[in-house]
């Protein structure tokens, strides 16, 4: 069983992307987050695990601008920032892919992945935006029959391929994807899975929310367990196993008293 | 994954549509197909109902209540609703009244005034929408009788102000038509605007890379338009021609068309109404895209307000009120435009007032009475909406809901 290494070589050679410091949140007198400490580093997947209520959700829609947290920092590339909403988070480079995939179902695919930055002086230049859609999707492998259908036409693994196409638009550096696969099938679900390591691969941070184990164990490198809104434990990808990632969820283990992931060597 | 090859012939085109169809993407077809019904059906009762001197009426007649549709569409486009918008219309006319006769005003300032009365009506709306997040059933539910008692209390006790026919604005809704020849260049216009769009498009695409619908479907849509179009001028020439008002109206549709589909602020209009979270979460300004929607519907209203007062040549308590409300809401969705927001465009507003006026056109001529009218207008209007949601069913059961 392993905590989570310090020492890595990789840490330290790249300093992290995002690095959050002490954040708690509480909604009423629900506190939903105490004092998370998370580093996220590039071109890797990063899970967060826990069961219902951990604070899961909350930590990422403070990273996405949803909720800004009630005390705590968060620094970008090294420099403190503020999240104050979903576009302040979306121009530091951080895109978020909701569970409910926030698509537009009347409009076309083009329509979606533009939505809100359309490209064009004065009137919209769909050609460029037709055409970079097409480049996108292609380069995520994804086979969607044209881009001109509303995307209430498509499967639901197209759709998430659609919504995790759309965050990269904005040439993200951080790509958070809540519970990608829930709603699919055993096929579109290794569509997605592949999709992620195809991200990572170049070079962006992954965050994954998911509750199927089997999904996390094949693509994260780490996997960050919250519980009760504390890390309640640090795994690294071939080391961890899967009773020990379920006893640190369910509160029979926990490892969270270490600092975070790359906290000791600095 | 590849783009589709260049196909795209007039097969294609063809099949895609019907693919369409039966998906339950129903478009303006069955609109068409009803005004077709109609049309034969009054015929039949009535030969006097495609006579050019009636269709020449029927045209003058749209025009202001279109132009009303118009304005409810983009609310409707973007899930919201206008009831006020038979009130605001009839204060429009009763403004225009007040500052051209009883002001004696020039004519313009009480048109002017009369639609940024209506622009700012539309702001309130969204005001008191984002700010307490009332439902725009209900603010407009209050607008509506909040309007109605202003107009009346502009008009006074007499309850009408007449604008006499020498009035620059009572003849530009009456006798203003177009020469023949001017009405001919525009559907020149028109129609080889139509193809210079078409091709400009195709060179962007094939510059692009993009697959392309082959050449002949564009000039075949343009050749269409210019023969239908100058059929129809021919028509209307039989009697006292093409109506500037008319005109006026359908170059409104065509600049809305052009904003709704081609401008990020359209694409916003569309965003909100298909899923308002979604648009939030993309950094789409919904708040200041609603209110523009509400602004835009009701400077419509007042517009069309301003024309039914010139068409009738007065501003009276009836300007607006009855079904004038029910009537622009019913030609929007009529046309296609979704009761359930997002779908949609501006020239439902035409066929769905086509419709109207022809129905009630017809119905004059036949000399039944304002009961029968209603009855019938409502029948119309109920068959429409449960079109819409059959084909929101289907669309459904089809996996494009």
């Amino acid at each position: 069983m392993t905590a989570y290494d310090v020492s890595s070589a990789r840490d330290e050679l790249l300093d992290p992307v995002i690095s959050m410091r002490g954040i708690s949140k509480s909604f009423g007198h629900i506190q939903a987050l105490r004092g998370v400490d998370l580093d996220l580093y590039r071109g890797e997947v990063v899970a967060l695990v826990g069961d219902n209520g951990a604070g899961k959700s909350t930590l990422v829609k403070i990273l996405a601008g949803v909720h800004p947290q009630d005390s705590g920092t968060i620094a970008f590339d090294g420099e403190n920032v503020s999240i104050p909403s979903p576009a302040g988070s979306q121009d530091l480079g951080i895109a978020t892919v909701f569970q409910d995939l926030a698509l537009c179902d009347n409009l076309d695919v083009v329509a979606n992945l533009f939505l809100g930055r359309e490209l064009g002086h004065g009137p919209l230049d769909e050609e460029a935006m037709e055409q970079r859609s097409w480049e996108l999707l292609r380069q995520l492998g994804a086979r969607v029959p044209s881009v001109r259908v509303a995307v209430a036409t498509l499967s639901g693994g197209q759709r998430q391929t659609v919504a995790i196409a759309r965050s990269l638009v904005g040439e993200p550096s951080v790509v958070m994807l809540d519970e990608p696969t829930a709603a699919l099938g055993i096929a579109q679900t290794a569509e997605v899975l592949n999709l992620i390591e195809l991200l990572r691969d170049r070079g962006l941070c992954v965050v994954l929310i998911s509750h199927n184990m089997a999904d996390v164990q094949a693509v994260a490198d780490r996997v960050i367990v919250l519980r009760l809104g504390r890390v309640n434990g640090r795994f690294r990808a071939p080391e961890m196993s899967y009773e020990d990632i379920i006893a640190s969820i369910t509160g029979a283990m926990n490892l969270g008293d270490r600092k975070p992931d790359s906290g000791g060597a600095k | 994954m590849s783009a589709p090859d260049d196909t795209g012939t007039i097969g294609d085109a063809v099949a895609g549509f019907t693919s369409k169809l039966r998906g339950g993407d129903l478009g303006s077809l069955p609109v068409v197909v009803g005004l077709v019904i109609i049309a034969v059906l009054f015929q039949a009762l009535n030969p006097r109902f495609l006579a050019p001197g009636n269709l020449v009426n029927l045209t003058l007649q749209a025009a202001p209540l279109g132009v009303i549709a118009l304005g409810t569409v983009v609310v409707l486009l973007a899930a919201q609703i206008d009831l006020s918008v038979g009130s605001v219309s009839g204060l429009a006319s009763a403004i225009v009244g007040v500052c051209a006769m009883r002001l004696q005003w020039p004519m313009l300032v009480g048109i002017v005034a009369a639609i940024a009365a209506g622009a700012l009506i539309g702001a309130f709306y969204g005001f008191l929408l984002s700010r307490f997040g009332v439902p725009s059933f209900l603010i407009t539910l209050a607008g509506l009788l909040g309007f109605l008692g202003l107009q009346l209390a502009l008009l006074g006790p007499t309850g009408s102000i007449n604008i006499p026919f020498s009035n620059p604005l009572v003849q530009f809704a009456n006798t203003w038509f177009l020469p023949p020849w001017a009405a001919y260049l525009i559907v020149g216009i028109a129609a080889i605007g139509m193809l210079v769009e078409g091709l400009a498009r195709r060179r962007r695409r094939a510059r692009a890379d993009l697959p392309l619908s082959h050449i002949s479907i564009t000039i075949v849509k343009a050749a269409s338009l210019l023969v239908l179009l100058s059929i129809a001028v021919w028509y209307l020439s039989l009697d006292r021609g093409t109506a500037v008002m008319p005109v006026l109206f359908v170059l409104l549709v065509v600049i809305m068309s052009y904003l709704l589909r081609r401008t990020r602020w359209g694409r916003s209009i569309y965003a909100v109404g298909g899923n308002v979270e979604a648009a939030r979460r993309a950094g789409i300004r919904v708040t200041r895209t609603l209110v523009t929607a509400f602004v835009i519907c009701s400077a419509f209203a007042a517009l069309g307000g301003v024309l039914s007062a010139a068409r009738l040549g007065s501003a009276t308590t009836l300007t607006g009120t009855a079904d004038t409300n029910l009537n622009a809401i019913a030609a929007a969705i009529i046309g296609g435009t979704s009761l359930f927001g997002g779908r949609g465009n501006a020239w439902s507003a035409v066929l769905g007032v086509l419709v109207i006026s022809a129905i009630s056109s017809g119905l004059t001529l036949l000399n039944l009475d304002a009961s029968v009218r209603y009855m019938i207008t409502g029948a119309v209007l109920l068959l429409a909406v449960i079109a819409d949601s059959l084909s929101r069913r289907s669309r459904t059961s089809h996996g494009r809901a």
